[in-house]
């Protein structure tokens, strides 16, 4: 099964690497969704330190959304929604291989970002393990989300619009628990940072469950 | 509308939803008598409390109607291969129940803002209970979006009930929010395995409005459910027509 994982988990990384959507576009413009929000709020220092953790994952949610649409578009437009159906791969591995891919991807565009509100916002860490283990149990959490909710759109007509629809409210969870964490980490708030680390991880292992029982159903055609 | 349809056009009214429609009406005058003018006036909410017979029972249908959504999305999921009509019964049931779950979520929200406003003095707060409410209701809204969209209608709708088993994850969330946060919200009034906040008239009318709201929500879910099917019937004539006439256009041609 790892070997299955990997090789769709590979495929969608060099689909990606030759088109360059991630770094090339989806990147810059998460970028200046962080410039836009600080404009948002008058450019005021004091204030952008206070919210960082809060304008980073809301700029993840966006950059995220547009990189999960991607990830099936790439498999509608080219018909290889049938090719997963056809294939001996099974659905639990599909879905956790698009899973690690866009995991990969999601991970890359909050180093950017993070880097983005390092620099943008003046923020200091305090809690530079707290914030990593958020970071990536928020990552993981996306992108298990992302799978189950981009397939369930996947192949659709007015996809474009039903996938931020059906996703944001899952992610907005994802979003507030990020937040909190985030924001003990870089000590403008001394709250349960570990505990919203968790619940991130609790999101992440329930929607995984329920992807590896129902993404077969959803590849069902017919 | 073709031969069909009309053959069927009473399928939306029978006697016995006849009986149950005049029932929820007689049912909702009389919550209006006991709430607005037999219950007593509450001793810190004032009359605003009465707004609670609206508000509550309008959360209860709503988780009940989600119930109703899961367990025939369930159904169906497990019964799309093995009946004739792939489950479709159960889908229907499904659809008809979330968009009355749906409309009665608003109706919590609605009236929840308004009691908002004369009892904490505005409309929204940022509570767990308002918030979790809100993304339930979104969600749900999205459900609906999705069993809208032009696709062939077995994947649509295997898709929707997949959907509709991951939404439920936010009705216990919404409903314990008030217990796993601190939250403005007041706690549940009338709980299993709890003695009532509240006592007398009110508690009463409180059930009563209960009653009343499910009749209500019953009467929605038969109607919707038939007109569900009867606009399927209508589509499915409507393909049976325009392939029939082709037949003929061809042997015509030929």
């Amino acid at each position: 099964m790892l070997a299955e994982i990997l090789l769709v988990a590979r495929k969608d990384l060099r689909v990606e690497w030759r088109a360059k959507i991630a770094l090339g576009q989806v990147a810059p413009l998460a970028l200046l969704i962080l410039v836009v929000l600080a404009f948002a709020l008058d450019a005021n220092s004091s204030l952008l330190e206070l919210g960082a953790g809060g304008l980073y994952w809301v700029a993840v949610l966006y950059g995220g959304t547009l990189l999960i649409q991607r990830s099936f578009d790439v498999e509608t437009d080219d018909g290889n929604m049938d090719a997963f159906r056809m294939s001996v791969i099974g659905a639990p591995s599909l879905f956790l291989g698009k899973s690690l891919a866009l995991f990969v991807q999601i991970g890359l565009l909050e180093l950017v970002l993070g880097s983005g509100v390092a620099v943008l916002y003046n923020v200091r860490v305090v809690d530079w393990g707290l914030l990593l283990v958020a970071a990536v149990a928020g990552t993981i959490a996306f992108s298990v989300c992302g799978v189950l909710w981009g397939v369930m759109s996947a192949g659709l007509r007015v996809r474009a619009t039903l996938l931020p629809l059906l996703l944001v409210p899952v992610l907005v969870p994802i979003l507030l628990a990020g937040s909190r964490a985030f924001e003990t980490a870089l000590g403008v708030r001394a709250d349960a940072g570990w505990t919203w680390a968790s619940l991130m991880l609790v999101i992440a292992a329930v929607h995984t469950a329920i992807g590896l029982g129902a993404f077969g159903f959803l590849l069902e055609e017919g | 509308m073709t031969s069909a349809i009309h053959g069927n056009a009473k399928m939306t009214a029978t006697a016995t939803t006849r009986v149950l429609g005049v029932l929820a009406i007689a049912a909702t005058a009389l919550m209006t008598v006991l709430g607005l003018l037999v219950s007593p006036a509450d001793v810190i909410q004032g009359e605003a409390v009465r707004m609670l017979y609206i508000h509550v029972p309008s959360i209860w249908i709503a988780y009940g109607a989600f119930v109703l959504t899961s367990v025939s999305s369930v159904l169906f999921l497990r019964r799309r291969k093995r009946r004739e009509d792939q489950g479709r019964h159960y889908d229907r049931l499904a659809g008809s129940a979330a968009e009355v779950g749906v409309v009665f979520t608003g109706i919590t929200l609605v009236t929840g803002m308004l009691w908002g406003k004369v009892t904490w003095g505005t409309y929204w707060q940022w509570d767990a209970r308002l918030t979790t409410t809100v993304l339930l209701f979104v969600t749900y809204l999205g459900y609906l979006a999705l069993r809208r969209l032009p696709a062939e209608p077995i994947i649509r709708s295997r898709r929707a009930a997949v959907m509709a088993l991951i939404s439920f994850i936010n009705v216990p969330i919404v409903h314990y929010s008030v217990d796993w946060w601190r939250t403005l919200h007041q706690k549940a009034s009338l709980s299993v395995g709890r003695r009532p906040e509240i006592t007398g008239e009110m508690y009463w009318t409180l059930l009563y409005s209960a009653l009343t709201v499910t009749i209500v929500a019953a009467w929605l879910i038969i109607h919707r459910y038939r007109v569900i099917r009867l606009e399927e019937l209508r589509d499915e004539e409507a393909l049976a027509a325009l392939i029939s006439s082709r037949l003929k256009k061809d042997d015509g041609s030929n």
